[in-house]
């Protein structure tokens, strides 16, 4: 029996005197998905940095898959299996949504240049509903839809482990849904997901487990119904009103 | 890829029989061309594909010109005096790569910029080898007459831009063209999407500087003298630039096209305004990007008949 997905052992990041991520210990095993959640400033999107390699740990370790990858560059983190939405989404704006997808499959997902990557592509396309808009230039996509993009991308990249950093901000309800039934099929294949996200709805149906971070340290982790229970948590980020209203609701 | 290489073609053997006119100021002016065309092409592969701003032309050329007459000065034959500046200016690349394409954008122009200037002083200090400010006298190749010498050195600045036209047209078409388009749009998504960013900045480095070095050898043999202030000329890398821009970035063809163009005007107004020349082509060339921002070839877009073209 191997061990967890993923592994951080004591990880902090400083940013000169700023601690953004102090300590953090956490271990993710294969198949689950985790929850991230926090205030903004917590440090979630930084632990996520760390993570993928863009701002390397200053302090502890990062192991994916039993190795260590704490000081490894983003481009090979990406090939190693793990891959990562952004919260601002980053396309290629010249590129067609099809050559951008593709090009998740060429370098991380180690496809063939041509015909081997768009094929794969357009199969990732269809699965988040984009396929009818594959030729048009990617800076003409909306919001909801540049979304969509960015999953089909991390997915071509055939992750292991998939980071999704506020993956529903600015859709509405019904956009969200749709993209809650996405994340549930990704995580139907076995992907292990780990989502940060301020939408309770969308972490509570999603999430096995959830992670809170404040002030950059991990203040609980647990059963979902649990945590958002937890007088620390209400107090740090929830509210008293939210945990009364989770109160009548569940309790 | 098929359409475009079978276009070059023609356009090439189209050129290939300029010789024929018997003029020996065409052939003068095409080999310009064709030299600047190279320079612009290769410019491409780091400030169009990768959207690397470089300045570096100027040191590739100078560069490439002083191995190749100081080669010939140690006995090198000609031939091979070449392909020794192209390895040379190859070997260059990728050294000043690793260290400069940490940089970016401007950061990276002013560095490239000054590598041509730190060149120019170290060939100006190197009196022994290449004789300082004094300049270098190449041996003059063995052919029965000056034209037939204009001649050679017309097919092998056309043989030159054809191979750079392969090259730009093989990397478009591939795993490092590709690579090179995501990185200029976005460097950051890309590293996460797995694109080795540092080898393909370097590669593309690398292919910008190695046909500009067999250039610079194949101008110095061309002229039989050169000095300093000629071949790290900041104006190489800075018509370079313009030539690229002007014909278009986005296509294999718009940097040869922006070469003939310009030299074309250069020629044109240089005639016409023997007093005010330079400033009425700096005026054009404004007024040029300005309006046609995405250079000549995007003119061919509008047109009706090529809007079924991809």
């Amino acid at each position: 029996m191997s061990g967890p997905l993923l592994e951080l052992a004591g990880v902090t990041r400083r940013f000169g005197g700023l601690r953004a991520v102090a300590d953090v210990t956490l271990s993710v095993p294969e198949g689950e998905v985790i929850g991230l959640i926090g205030p903004n400033g917590a440090g979630k999107t930084t632990l996520v940095n760390a993570i993928a390699g863009v701002h390397t740990a200053t302090s502890g370790t990062v192991r994916f898959a039993g190795e260590d990858i704490t000081r490894l560059a983003p481009w090979k983190v990406a090939r190693r299996g793990i891959a990562r939405t952004f919260q601002i989404v980053q396309p290629f704006p010249e590129m067609t949504v099809l050559e951008n997808v593709a090009a998740a499959a060429m370098f991380a997902g180690a496809r063939a240049y041509g015909r081997e990557a768009k094929t794969e592509a357009r199969e990732h396309l269809r699965f988040v509903g984009l396929a009818d808009i594959a030729d048009r230039p990617a800076a003409s996509l909306t919001l909801a839809m540049r979304k969509r993009l960015e999953l089909a991308k991390a997915l071509a990249m055939r992750p292991r482990l998939l980071l999704l950093d506020e993956v529903n901000a600015g859709l509405n309800a019904s956009e969200v849904d749709a993209a809650l039934a996405l994340i549930r099929g990704i995580a139907a294949r076995g992907v292990t997901v780990l989502i940060i996200e301020h939408l309770m709805k969308v972490v509570l149906s999603l999430c096995s487990r959830i992670v809170v971070l404040h002030h950059g340290v991990l203040i609980a982790q647990g059963d979902p119904q649990a945590i958002i229970r937890d007088s620390r948590v209400v107090q740090a980020y929830l509210g008293r009103r939210y945990a009364a209203g989770a109160e009548g609701e569940h309790g | 890829m098929k359409r475009d290489a079978l276009i070059a073609v023609a356009v090439f053997a189209l050129v290939a029989l300029a010789p024929l006119t018997g003029e020996s100021y065409w052939l003068r002016l095409g080999t310009t061309m064709l030299m600047y065309g190279v320079l612009a092409m290769s410019w491409n592969f780091i400030g169009g594909m990768a959207g690397y701003p470089s300045f570096a032309v100027a040191a590739f050329f100078g560069l490439g010109a002083y191995t190749g007459a100081v080669a010939q000065k140690l006995g090198v034959a000609m031939g091979s005096a070449w392909s020794l500046s192209g390895l040379a200016a190859l070997a260059f690349a990728a050294l000043l790569g690793v260290a400069l394409l940490r940089l970016r954008g401007h950061y990276f122009a002013i560095a490239s910029l000054v590598v041509a200037e730190v060149l120019r002083e170290t060939v100006n200090s190197a009196t022994d080898l290449t004789g300082g400010g004094m300049g270098l006298n190449l041996p003059i190749p063995a052919m029965r007459s000056v034209e037939a010498q204009a001649v050679f050195f017309f097919y092998a600045m056309l043989g030159l831009a054809a191979l750079t036209f392969a090259a730009s047209l093989l990397t478009r078409y591939s795993k490092l063209g590709f690579g090179l388009r995501c990185i200029q749009q976005n460097e950051s998504a890309a590293d996460m999407l797995g694109v080795n960013t540092t080898l393909y900045k370097v590669a593309a480095f690398m292919l910008s500087g190695v046909f500009v070095g067999i250039a610079g050898a194949v101008y110095a043999s061309w002229v039989h003298y050169i000095e300093p202030p000629d071949v790290f000329d900041v104006l190489y890398s800075v018509k370079a630039i313009v030539m690229a821009l002007l014909g278009g970035v986005g296509s294999v063809f718009g940097p040869l096209l922006g070469a003939v163009v310009f030299l074309g005007l250069e020629e044109l107004v240089w005639r016409k305004f023997l007093e005010v020349h330079t400033g009425v082509l700096g005026l054009l060339i404004v007024l040029l990007v300005m309006f046609l921002p995405k250079g000549l070839l995007s003119l061919s877009r509008r047109l009706p008949w090529a809007r079924r073209l991809p």
